[in-house]
């Protein structure tokens, strides 16, 4: 199964739930990510129960603060 | 306003583009942007903006200018060690272009005053250069309740992201992020590095948003958020939807005040990264 995430494709073995996606993609720091699937936000609540599918298109969103001191 | 023969020479490559021309330029020269935060982002803008002529800039910064900070915030030189960054920017920018008016505001922003900045000029098009999670909601959240445009942006390590809010016209930064992340969840500049260049990427790219507000030409990177990694050099933008549900700009937002998060940590303000 292949999947975009952030612009570059990942292959898995069978449909995961964001929660475990975030850990099978190297998100960095799951816990503050912000995830879209297939241009729609998917709520921290929902993670579990949203599944990655074949020729999804995932985008991991992540803070950046930086700019000033 | 016309233009004197000064002006027509000093703006003459910008003249001179389509999109810009003597209207353009006679925008730009009544333009004003407020620019929060003169560091890495800040800085760069600050002097772009300043060389285009805007005609008006806010300085927004309560720190002063440290050693650790001259490696990306050159708007500040060495003579200007211990100097009140806004001070440093204005002179700066007198020297660069006299024409320009410099409003300097040498406090932190907070809920209490950032109304009252944004206000003081009534400027057109507000620049996010700050460094911290509180100040950047706080930004988004006042631009969303004064309906003023604003540029967000971050940086670290190679990395940088940045956004355009327009009133009306697409998601604003609270659609994405919907709170800031707990205190040090997140590293700063200052604890995890940033190469230098990277305000001056992310930084001259926000001040062409506000040239481009300013003018009315092209699109704008509302509905998106540009993300650049400078050690694969690749530029993406991801499209960002509307969120009916967001906290500040949604359909019933909760937030129809500002209020302040807990200022940013200042434990670790005088060690020197990297």
């Amino acid at each position: 199964m292949k999947v975009q995430v952030n612009g570059e494709e990942l292959v898995i073995e069978k449909p995961v739930n964001i929660k475990e996606f975030l850990v099978l993609a190297k998100a960095e720091q799951p816990e503050y990510v912000t995830v879209q699937k297939n241009d729609a936000f998917v709520e921290r609540s929902k993670f579990e129960e949203t599944f990655v599918e074949e020729g999804d298109t995932i985008e991991f969103l992540y803070f950046m603060g930086g700019g000033s001191r | 306003m016309s233009l004197t023969n000064e002006q027509l020479e000093r703006y003459s490559r910008h003249i001179i583009l389509e999109q810009v021309g003597g209207k353009g330029q006679e925008k730009i020269l009544s333009g004003k942007v407020l620019i929060i935060g003169t560091g890495g982002l800040g800085a760069p803008a600050a002097m772009y903006l300043a060389a285009a002529g805007v005609g008006t800039i806010g300085l927004v910064d309560f720190d002063v200018v440290d050693l650790s900070n001259l490696q990306r915030q050159i708007i500040h030189q060495t003579q200007d060690v211990g100097k009140a960054k806004v001070e440093s920017g204005r002179e700066t920018i007198a020297a660069m272009n006299p024409e320009v008016k410099v409003h300097t505001y040498n406090e932190q922003v907070t809920a209490a005053n950032i109304q009252d900045i944004i206000r003081d000029q009534d400027y057109d098009f507000i620049l996010d250069g700050t460094d911290n999670f509180p100040a950047k909601f706080l930004i988004n959240d006042a631009c969303v309740l004064l309906k003023k445009p604003f540029s967000h942006a971050g940086i670290i390590r190679f990395q940088g992201q940045t956004m355009t809010y327009v009133p009306g016209e697409g998601p604003c930064y609270r659609c994405v992020f919907k709170e800031p992340p707990p205190k040090d969840a997140v590293p700063t500049c200052r604890q995890a590095g940033v190469l230098g260049v990277m305000g001056g990427v992310l930084g001259t790219l926000q001040a062409t948003e506000a040239l481009k507000y300013i003018l009315g030409a092209g699109q704008l990177l509302t509905g998106q958020l540009l993300t650049y990694d400078a050690l694969t050099m690749a530029f993406r933008k991801v499209k960002l939807p509307a969120n009916e549900d967001c906290a500040v700009c949604g359909k019933q937002p909760a937030i129809t005040e500002l209020f302040d998060y807990e200022p940013p940590t200042c434990k670790l303000r005088n060690t020197r990264v990297g």
